[in-house]
C-alpha cells in the first residue's frame, strides 16, 4: 500500500477517536472526567445518520450529529456540575442511556424489514497549496471536512491550551479550582461550556463514523471508541498532539489489520483485530515515566 | 442515627429507582409506537410478580453481583479496573477448557469455577505490571485487555475450541459433570446464585472485618498516608486487583458452567462495564451491589418479557438502567453523604473505620 493512501486511511480510521480525544482533554484539564464519551459518540452518530438518512444531505447529519452530541453534553454537565453528581456515575448512566435509548429507537425507525442504512458519504476536499505536498498532501489533506477539522482543532488546541490567557484558564479549573474561583472565574459556568463543547465534539467524531468511516448505523456502532478515547488521553499525556499521535497510531494499525487480512499472510482474522490494542500496550511498554494528570480531575467542585 | 439515616436512604433509592424505570420505559415505548402501560405491565410482571420472572431476575442478577463485587474490591482500593469484562471472558474461557476439553473427572465443575477464577486473576496481572514496573495506569491497559480478550475468544470458538460439528463459531457442550447444579422452574436457575450470595459475604467480611479491607481503603482514600502508616501498600493493591479480577472470571465461568452451557463471542457482552454501574449505585457496600444488581437483573428479566409481549425490544433495558443510574447520581449528590458515589462512600467508610 503506497504511504499516501496508508495515511489517508489510517487518519479516517482516527478522526472519530481523535475528536472525542481532543474534547476529553479540555474538559479533563479542566477538572472533569467524563467517562460518558461513548454514549455522546453514539448519540450523535446515530442523530446524524437519521438527519442524513431522511434528508440525503450529509452536511444535515453533520450539525445534527454535533447537536445531538452536545444535548448529551448538556445532560452530563447538569447533572455532574450543576447539581454535583459524580461524575463517573453520571458517564456510566450516560453511555447506558445512550446504548438503549439508541438500540431501541433504531429498531422501531427501521421496523422489522432489517434495511440497511446508506449514508450520503462525506465529501472529499482537496485543502488548495497543501494538498500537493507529496505524500502529506494526499495523505493528511485529501479528506473529509470532519478530518481536516480534526487537524485544525489540534494546532489550535495545542497553542490555546499552551500560549493564551484562556488556556490558562482552563488549566486553572483543573488544578486550581478554588484559586480560580477566587480569582473571579465562574468554574462550574466554564465547566460546563467546556463540556458541552467536548459533547459537541464527540457528536462530531460519531458523525463521521457513520458517515465516513462506516458508512452506515447499526445498534452499538462505536463498539468502545468512546473508551478507546479515553485511553488515549492518558496515553497522550493529556496534550492535543500526544492525543493527534495516540488516536493515528490506533488508525494506523486499523488500517494494517485490514490490509493483514486482504494479505496472503496466513493469520486468523480475530488475531488481525486485536493488532490495534496490541499495538497501543507494545508502546506503552516502551514509553517510561509517570505523567500528570490534572490535580482535582473527577474532584467534586463545590463552591463555598 | 446513621442506621437510621441508611433505612430512608434506601427506602428513598428503592423509590427513585422504580419511579424513574416506570417513567423511562413507559417514555421509550411511547417513543417507538408502543403502549406504555403494556410495557410497565409487561416490565413488573417479567421481573418480580411471576415465579417465572423471579428465577430470570436472579438468573440475571448472578453476573451482575460477582463482577460488581469485582469492581466494588478494585474501585475501594484505588484501584480503577475497567477491565471486568476482559477478566469475566478470559473466566469463561477457562471453564469451557476445562469443561471440553478435559476426560470427564469428579469435581469438575469445581475445577471449572477454579480455573475461570484464576483466569481472570491472571488476566489482571499483565495490567498490574504495567502499573508496578511502567507507570501505566490500569484505565488505559484495562480497556485495551478488554478488546483482546474479546478477540482471543472470538478466535477460540472458531479455531481450536469450535465446536465438533464446525457449524456454528461456538465451543462443544461443555461435560454434564462441569455444569452447575440446576433447580426451580424450567432449570433456568443455577448454583451460581448461591455462589454470588457466598462470595457476597465473604467480600463483606474481607471488605469489613479484616485487617486486610481496612488496609485497602485506607490504601484508596489516600496511598501516601498509608504508605507513611507503614501498610505494605504495593503488595495490598495487586493482591486487590488479582481478587478483583478473579471474581470477574469467577463471573464468566459460573455464566458458562451454569447459564450458557458452550462459549460464544459475545458470552456476557457489557457485564463488565455494567458492573461499573452496579458498584457505584451499590455505594461500594456488598449488600448495596447485591441490591443493585438484583435491580439490574430484574429490569433486564422484565425487558425481556416486554420485548416478547409488548413490541417494545429488550435493548430498552439498558436505557432504563441509565435512567435509573443518573437520576440516582442526582438523588445522591442532592442528599449528600447518605448515597452512593466515590466521596459518599469514602466518608461513611472513614467513619465506619474511625
Amino acid at each position: 500500500m503506497p504511504a499516501e493512501i496508508l495515511l489517508q486511511s489510517a487518519l479516517l480510521f482516527a478522526t472519530p477517536i481523535l475528536l472525542a480525544a481532543l474534547g476529553e482533554v479540555l474538559v479533563e484539564r479542566a477538572g472533569i472526567l467524563n467517562i460518558g464519551m461513548e454514549g455522546m459518540m453514539l448519540a450523535g452518530a446515530f442523530g446524524a445518520a437519521i438527519a442524513s438518512q431522511a434528508t440525503g444531505e450529509a452536511w444535515v447529519g453533520i450539525v445534527v450529529g454535533g447537536f445531538t452530541g452536545m444535548a448529551v453534553g448538556g445532560i452530563f454537565a447538569f447533572a455532574s456540575i450543576t447539581l454535583l453528581a459524580d461524575q463517573i456515575l453520571v458517564g456510566t448512566a450516560i453511555n447506558l442511556l445512550a446504548l438503549g435509548a439508541t438500540g431501541a429507537l433504531f429498531r422501531a425507525i427501521r421496523g422489522g424489514s432489517g434495511s440497511y442504512f446508506l449514508l450520503p458519504p462525506l465529501e472529499v476536499i482537496e485543502v488548495p497549496f497543501l494538498a500537493r505536498i507529496p505524500v502529506l498532501g494526499p495523505g493528511l489533506f485529501t479528506q473529509n471536512i470532519l478530518v481536516l477539522l480534526a487537524l485544525l482543532l489540534v494546532v489550535v488546541f495545542s497553542f490555546v491550551l499552551k500560549r493564551t490567557g484562556l488556556g490558562l484558564r482552563i488549566r486553572a479549573l483543573g488544578d486550581h479550582p478554588q484559586a480560580a474561583a477566587s480569582l473571579g472565574i465562574a468554574v462550574a459556568r466554564e465547566r460546563t461550556l467546556l463540556v458541552l463543547f467536548a459533547g459537541t465534539l464527540a457528536g462530531l467524531g460519531g458523525t463521521c463514523l457513520a458517515l465516513a468511516t462506516a458508512t452506515t448505523f447499526v445498534e452499538g456502532l462505536t463498539a468502545g471508541r468512546g473508551f478507546i478515547a479515553l485511553a488515549v488521553v492518558v496515553f497522550g499525556r493529556w496534550s492535543p498532539w500526544g492525543v493527534f499521535l495516540g488516536a493515528l497510531l490506533f488508525g494506523l494499525a486499523s488500517t494494517m489489520q485490514y490490509e493483514l487480512q486482504a494479505s496472503s499472510f496466513e493469520l486468523p482474522h480475530q488475531l488481525a483485530l486485536m493488532l490495534p490494542y496490541l499495538a497501543t500496550l507494545a508502546v506503552l511498554l516502551l514509553v517510561r515515566g509517570r505523567s500528570r494528570e490534572p490535580r482535582e480531575l473527577a474532584a467534586r467542585y463545590d463552591r463555598l | 442515627m446513621k442506621a437510621r439515616l441508611s433505612i430512608i436512604a434506601f427506602a428513598q433509592i428503592a423509590v427513585v429507582a422504580m419511579l424513574l424505570s416506570v417513567a423511562a420505559a413507559s417514555g421509550l415505548a411511547w417513543l417507538a409506537g408502543a403502549s406504555p402501560l403494556d410495557a410497565v405491565t409487561a416490565l413488573a410482571w417479567g421481573s418480580v410478580f411471576t415465579r417465572h420472572g423471579l428465577e430470570a431476575t436472579l438468573m440475571q442478577a448472578t453476573p451482575l453481583i460477582l463482577t460488581g463485587l469485582a469492581i466494588l474490591l478494585a474501585f475501594r482500593s484505588g484501584v480503577f479496573n475497567i477491565g471486568a469484562e476482559g477478566q469475566f471472558l478470559l473466566g469463561a474461557l477457562a471453564a469451557t477448557v476445562v469443561g471440553t476439553q478435559l476426560p470427564p473427572f469428579p469435581g469438575q465443575a469445581l475445577v471449572a469455577l477454579a480455573a475461570g477464577a484464576l483466569a481472570g486473576g491472571f488476566w489482571a496481572q499483565i495490567a498490574v505490571f504495567y502499573r508496578l514496573t511502567r507507570g501505566v495506569g490500569e484505565v488505559i491497559t484495562t480497556i485495551m485487555l478488554n478488546f483482546i480478550a474479546l478477540y482471543l475468544i472470538s478466535w477460540a470458538v472458531s479455531g481450536p475450541l469450535q465446536e465438533t460439528s464446525g457449524d456454528y463459531p461456538q465451543s462443544d457442550p461443555l461435560a454434564e459433570g462441569a455444569r452447575l447444579w440446576t433447580f426451580g422452574d424450567g432449570d433456568s436457575l443455577h448454583a451460581g446464585i448461591i455462589v454470588a450470595l457466598i462470595m457476597t459475604v465473604l467480600v463483606g467480611v474481607l471488605v469489613k472485618q479484616t485487617p486486610l479491607g481496612l488496609r485497602l481503603r485506607a490504601a484508596g482514600l489516600n496511598p501516601v498516608s498509608a504508605r507513611l502508616a507503614g501498610f505494605p501498600v504495593t503488595r495490598d493493591i495487586v493482591l486487590a486487583f488479582t481478587l478483583s479480577g478473579a471474581l470477574a472470571g469467577l463471573a464468566g465461568a459460573v455464566e458458562v458452567t451454569g447459564l450458557t452451557g458452550r462459549l460464544f463471542a459475545r458470552i456476557g457482552s457489557g457485564y463488565g462495564y455494567t458492573a461499573i454501574a452496579v458498584a457505584l449505585l451499590g455505594g461500594l457496600q456488598p449488600l448495596g451491589v447485591l441490591a443493585a444488581a438484583l435491580f439490574f437483573g430484574a429490569l433486564g428479566a422484565g425487558a425481556a418479557t416486554m420485548e416478547r409481549t409488548a413490541d417494545v425490544s429488550a435493548v430498552v433495558a439498558v436505557a432504563i438502567q441509565g435512567a435509573a443510574l443518573l437520576g440516582l447520581a442526582i438523588v445522591a449528590a442532592l442528599h449528600r453523604g447518605w448515597l452512593p458515589g466515590f466521596a459518599a462512600a469514602e466518608s461513611s467508610e472513614a467513619e465506619d473505620a474511625g
